[in-house]
């Protein structure tokens, strides 16, 4: 597999969230606005991006029998790590995902590269990888916390650090009011599955 | 040789000329005197969200019938019609025109055609747009516009002098009760709410005469079957009478529960839905129970003051489960037959 076609991998083909439905947890729960969305996405990317490096690395040394749990020591390290970070920088952020940040360790799509990817193939091809799953993952996020947040709230958070807010107003809620129910679970579950039918059409299209 | 005079083909052989365009009109038309005494009681508001509600459905339906390369002429088979009609009688009237674009999207779109149109939708499709959009806008879809007579047909007509404040709004007799039990019960007239013409509520379900005799229209016709309504209502008037023996200060007595809220249009019109419902009569009476049961859990107990269409929905998840369990014995069988037949409504 070319470079180019490993990193868009991520991207399209076997995006984690629209094909492969891996990391559902964090896709469904903390999409309510763009930028939160966005920021759940960066966060699995670091640490899918260390994962891969680190396993990748030491995959040879690691007996079969034990792998699973050696996987999750080092997914589990960088968790903690990024946790710890985004506490001391990114305060809000933090605030507003919550436990969903610790529950990278168990998110699907680290192990599952991790298992299918990173631990059969050398350093360069698993950080190309990480980076295509990584960044079609938060890609992915940002749009589907966008749609929601345009639809449940009326506005279009596109980032959010201290003071520094870029946050547009779609439409105002005394006018029109937003569909409340699409920054709730349900709201969720129906916006991914109609962009995975969008996907399914747009590749139908394609390949006719 | 002979040509062969006999035509081999499958069961059903005998066909009682019943067609699906028939059978949904035949449910329109049973709706017909409840649209009649609400746009009675609300004017031409009721008239505007049921109108709009059910050309909506129509058109939304044709046009996901033309994306999904289907025939669009489909769409007039009379069931997004139906679904439109009923959605519009769930609704509040003088709901904003919005509001309803996006419940007639939800029903036809979200819930019916996406799992692949008539006869595939796991939940009835009215009804999931209903509770899509009492969770979406809640303020909008509790707002109950208190019936006015004929007040606004006369001022449209000019007739009337025209109103100087805007419409009033009151609390149904179920989030009334639900709110201040020992206040509210004396003041619930039951021929209000057996006539309707006073009541606030939903569109359609306002006028338990009317409601009743497009039940008996359809039962008469053979259209609906009596299992599911009197296990739902039986079920009701057994749960109300039962708290209210136990404390009449604070639940209301079962008689109310029967003529209140959307018991009748959700027994009758809604849960017979044939996609939704089971097939076998043991399968339709525990369904009802299950309605009756829930309806009453979330009407006395729950969060909302009606619970009618949640019950529903819920029992619609149990469809298929239903109709694996209660399949009846042939006659003449010696074993009860283990490879159950999947059947309408119940795709897995």
């Amino acid at each position: 597999m070319s470079s180019l076609r490993l990193f868009t991998n991520g991207f399209w083909r076997e995006n984690a969230a629209m094909v492969l439905l891996l990391g559902m947890c964090p896709t469904l729960a903390v999409t309510t606005s763009a930028f939160n969305g966005m920021g759940m996405g960066l966060a699995t990317l670091v640490v899918l991006l260390g994962s891969n490096v680190v396993i990748s690395a030491i995959a040879g040394f690691i007996p079969k029998k034990v792998r699973i749990p050696s996987y999750i020591v080092v997914i589990a390290t960088l968790v903690t790590l990024v946790d710890m970070f985004m506490a001391a920088y990114a305060q809000d952020l933090h605030a507003s995902l919550g436990l969903f940040i610790p529950l990278i360790v168990v998110n699907c799509i680290i192990l599952g590269r991790a298992e299918a990817f990173a631990s059969r193939n050398g350093i360069g091809p698993s950080i190309l990888d990480a980076l295509g799953m990584g960044l079609g993952f938060t890609t992915t996020l940002f749009l589907l916390g966008g749609v929601r947040e345009i639809l449940g709230n009326g506005t279009l958070t596109v980032f959010e650090y201290k003071e520094t807010v870029i946050r547009y107003l779609v439409f105002s809620p005394e006018s029109v009011s937003p569909i409340l129910v699409m920054i709730l679970a349900p709201g969720a579950f129906i916006t991914l599955g109609f962009f995975i039918a969008l996907k399914n059409y747009i590749d139908g299209a394609r390949s006719t | 040789m002979e040509p062969r005079s006999f035509t081999v083909s499958y069961a059903p052989h005998v066909h009682d000329g019943s067609s699906t365009r028939r059978i949904m009109w035949s449910v329109f038309g049973a709706l017909v005197p409840a649209a009649a005494v609400a746009v009675y009681a609300f004017g031409l508001d009721a008239l505007r969200v049921m109108l709009l509600s059910t050309i909506l459905c129509v058109a939304m339906e044709g046009v996901a019938l033309l994306i999904m390369r289907r025939d669009p002429a489909a769409c007039l088979d009379g069931s997004a019609a139906l679904t439109g009609f009923l959605l519009g009688l769930t609704l509040p009237a003088g709901l904003s025109n919005g509001i309803i674009v996006v419940g007639a999207f939800v029903a036809v779109i979200v819930a019916k055609q996406v799992f692949g149109g008539l006869g595939h939708n796991p939940f009835n499709p009215a009804l999931t747009s209903r509770v899509f959009l009492l969770i979406a806008f809640p303020k909008q879809l509790t707002t109950w516009p208190v019936p006015r007579g004929l007040e606004d047909i006369k001022e449209y007509m000019g007739l009337a002098v025209t109103r100087t404040t805007d419409a009033v709004t009151s609390a149904t007799p179920l989030a009334a009760i639900k709110e201040h039990a020992q206040r509210a019960m004396p003041n619930i007239q039951l021929n209000d709410l057996f006539f309707g013409v006073h009541t606030p509520g939903s569109i359609g379900e306002i006028s338990a005469l009317a409601l009743l005799l497009g039940a008996a229209f359809l039962l008469y016709r053979r259209i609906i079957t009596w299992h599911v309504p009197v296990a739902t209502l039986a079920t009701v008037a057994v749960l109300g009478g039962l708290t209210h023996l136990a404390n009449p200060a604070k639940y209301a007595d079962p008689v109310f529960h029967l003529f209140a809220g959307g018991l009748f249009i959700g027994a009758f019109f809604m849960a017979t839905d044939y996609v939704t419902a089971p097939v076998w009569p043991l399968g339709k009476i525990i369904y009802g129970v299950g309605i009756g049961l829930l309806t009453m859990v979330i009407r006395l107990w729950g969060g909302y003051p009606e619970g009618i269409s949640f019950a529903i929905l819920l029992m619609n998840a149990a469809t298929p489960l239903l109709d694996r369990y209660t399949v009846p014995t042939p006659f003449g069988s010696r074993k009860p037959d283990k490879a159950a037949p999947g059947q309408a409504g119940g795709e897995s």
